[in-house]
């Protein structure tokens, strides 16, 4: 029975949410509303259980009851002092992002929010570099003629197969970084090949786009799945 | 000599027995260990050469066994495995500058092991410098030049010259035809943290959208995925309410947190869209699947869109349904794009030397690389100008 009706409540729901396709109406803005308020507090349980207790109040002994996260810490170095200290300066930054509540001193908030920005700034270089930049580069390094040996020998077709590829990858890149090139107008042989750039660009997106919706199909099929196989029972 | 006859025909017996048995089980030599190089410490290499026993294909090895001890007395413990032929092991220890002794033993079938010498004693400890990415340095070296000497170059007073961006140059517009129809303006700025590149580019342009809307009195909504983009949002869109002289103007609530939910945010954002029906919408930031929700809704209710992200996933959604779209590079070259600050300026025109030097980069590569297939070039020359770009 109580699964009857927590699969009654679904089925209406996503009904619910569906009827949007047709119009903005009160069931939907009722379904929304739910969606909402249930979401919201489950991701501040989530939270609270899943980031503030173990690495946060645990860490830095607020809390008596380890919880398994600080517990297989704890089991692995032997020790819980070596990360506290880190802690307690999240701890602090954290408190002061709250002081924001007091309007009298709330410039402070502004104080962990510069860290926050600032230190992924500089975080986020070296890593974007090293993947989206480096590897990029080494990846790219290809022949634009490649010989294809076959048992040995030369195989012709799959040289000029292979030759293809290599260049079709090569102009990509470089007519793509041309298009993003910001300092220089696209005019003459340059903007011919920024528009080379963009229209390898719009190609891939293309492609993605029906990569993405196929994905999107088979959600839709799970849920209308859901509601004719696990609510209505109209499939076997 | 009856004797000594003997003595041979029982040898050759435990020989015979041996190899019925399979081969003789050595254990591995020279066995070492030694500090991990170029990481942040807890971390031995054990080194080893194989077994005189482990030849390729047969069977008498069948994997290595790595056994820690702190003192070279014992008590050994089996601290990992390693698979036949191999001659390396990276032993993750508990803690730095504490002497560890090692031994390896090589596994036969059947339980049989043959244990090595004792090793040691061998220390872990963390390097400041990781030498296998120098690299890495030199590169951002190049690029925090460039920029700082365009920043400079910026604020002596150089004009910098930046092309046209088509999806910024509407940004206006945008804003300008919300104050004309007397609708609001909605601002979403992506649906990842402040920890995301395009999230920090979003809160940028956000700034400027804001700076207009407050100087045309136009209504803006801001709904949030996170608490500190909410937050960031809220500092930013303050400081150009001040900025265009109008304090009292800024509405704290405008600027709200929604849910972190993907599709309760993507719900509640189509809500407000069809109950408000706001004549400007901007998609700025990282987006996924709800994407197109946004689009379509936004499309559905007649209001300009302005879309830009780095997520290739999305972004062919946000080119069919929106009016303009910055693509990628173009999302954070944004802020500069509209502030004209020169510090901004500097920066984008510092970023395109890193550009040029990767298409240098590439250019070289691959023409080096042709003239290999060719034969007019080596191809460990090759190798060794590939590997500058090596990340390890």
């Amino acid at each position: 029975m109580p699964g009857m009706v927590s699969l009654t409540l679904a089925g209406f729901l996503t009904l619910g949410i569906m009827s949007f396709v047709y119009k903005d109406n009160p069931i939907y803005k009722f379904c929304e509303s739910i969606f909402i308020g249930v979401s919201a507090g489950y991701y501040f349980v989530l939270i609270f259980y899943q980031s503030l207790l173990p690495q946060l109040t645990d860490k830095i002994g607020l809390t008596g009851a380890l919880t398994d996260s600080a517990l297989a810490y704890y089991r692995q170095s032997g020790s819980l002092a070596s990360v506290q200290w880190f802690n307690l300066i999240a701890a602090v930054l954290g408190m002061m992002m709250l002081m924001r509540l007091l309007p009298k001193i709330g410039w402070i908030s502004r104080w962990p929010l510069a860290f926050v920005i600032g230190s992924i700034a500089g975080l986020k270089l070296i890593g974007e570099l090293q993947t989206n930049i480096m590897t990029q580069i080494q990846k790219s390094i290809l022949p634009l003629w490649a010989p294809q040996y076959v048992d040995g020998s030369l195989s012709l077709a799959a040289s000029i197969g292979q030759s293809l590829t290599n260049i079709v990858l090569v102009g990509g890149i470089l007519t793509g970084v041309i298009y993003f090139f910001f300092s220089k107008e696209h005019k003459g042989v340059f903007g011919g090949a920024a528009r080379v750039g963009i229209w390898f660009l719009m190609v891939t997106f293309g492609a993605a786009f029906g990569l993405t919706v196929m994905s999107r199909m088979s959600l839709l099929i799970a849920r209308i799945d859901f509601l004719l196989r696990d609510w209505l029972h109209l499939l076997g | 000599m009856k004797v000594k006859t003997g003595v041979l025909g029982i040898g050759l017996i435990l020989l015979l027995a041996a190899g019925a048995v399979g081969q003789w089980l050595l254990p591995p030599l020279e066995v070492g260990a030694k500090d991990a190089p170029n990481d942040a410490g807890k971390s031995l290499l054990v080194l080893w050469k194989l077994s005189p026993s482990d030849t390729k294909g047969d069977k008498a090895v069948e994997g290595y066994q790595i056994l820690r001890a702190r003192s070279a007395e014992g008590p050994f413990e089996p601290v990992g495995t390693a698979a036949k032929g191999d001659t390396l092991f990276t032993d993750h220890v508990p803690q730095n500058g504490t002497d560890y002794y090692y031994k390896v033993r090589a596994l036969g079938p059947e339980g049989v092991f043959a244990e090595s010498e004792t090793s040691g004693p061998a220390q872990s400890k963390a390097q400041w410098f990781n030498t296998e990415r120098v690299n890495a340095l030199l590169a951002v070296v190049i690029l925090v030049s460039s920029i700082l000497y365009f920043v400079y170059k910026a604020q002596s007073g150089r004009e910098l010259y930046i092309r046209k961006i088509a999806g910024l140059e509407e940004v206006d517009n945008a804003v300008g035809r919300a104050t004309e129809m007397g609708k609001k303006i909605v601002f979403c700025p992506g649906r990842l943290d402040m920890d995301n590149v395009q999230t920090i580019a979003a809160v940028l342009i956000l700034g400027r959208v804001a700076k207009l809307a407050a100087e045309y009195d136009t209504k803006l909504e801001v709904p949030n995925v996170y608490s500190m983009v909410m937050v960031s949002c809220r500092e930013v869109v303050k400081e150009a309410f001040l900025k265009a002289g109008k304090p009292d103007a800024y509405r704290e609530d405008d600027i709200h947190y929604i849910t972190q939910d993907q599709f309760g945010y993507a719900a509640a954002v189509d809500g407000i869209m069809m109950r408000d029906k706001p004549a400007a919408v901007f998609y700025q930031g990282a987006f996924f699947a709800e994407s197109l929700l946004f689009a379509e809704t936004g499309n559905s209710i007649g209001a300009i869109q302005i879309a830009g992200t780095a997520q290739p996933a999305q972004l062919p959604f946000f080119v069919v349904a929106c009016d303009y779209t910055l693509i990628g590079e173009e999302l954070f070259a944004a802020s500069a794009y509209l502030s004209k600050e020169p510090r901004l300026l500097g920066s984008l025109k510092g970023q395109d030397v890193g550009k040029v030097f990767t298409m240098a980069a590439i250019s070289l590569g691959v023409l080096l690389a042709t003239l290999q297939t060719l034969g007019l070039f080596p191809r460990e020359w090759v190798a060794a100008f590939a590997n500058l770009f090596l990340v390890r």
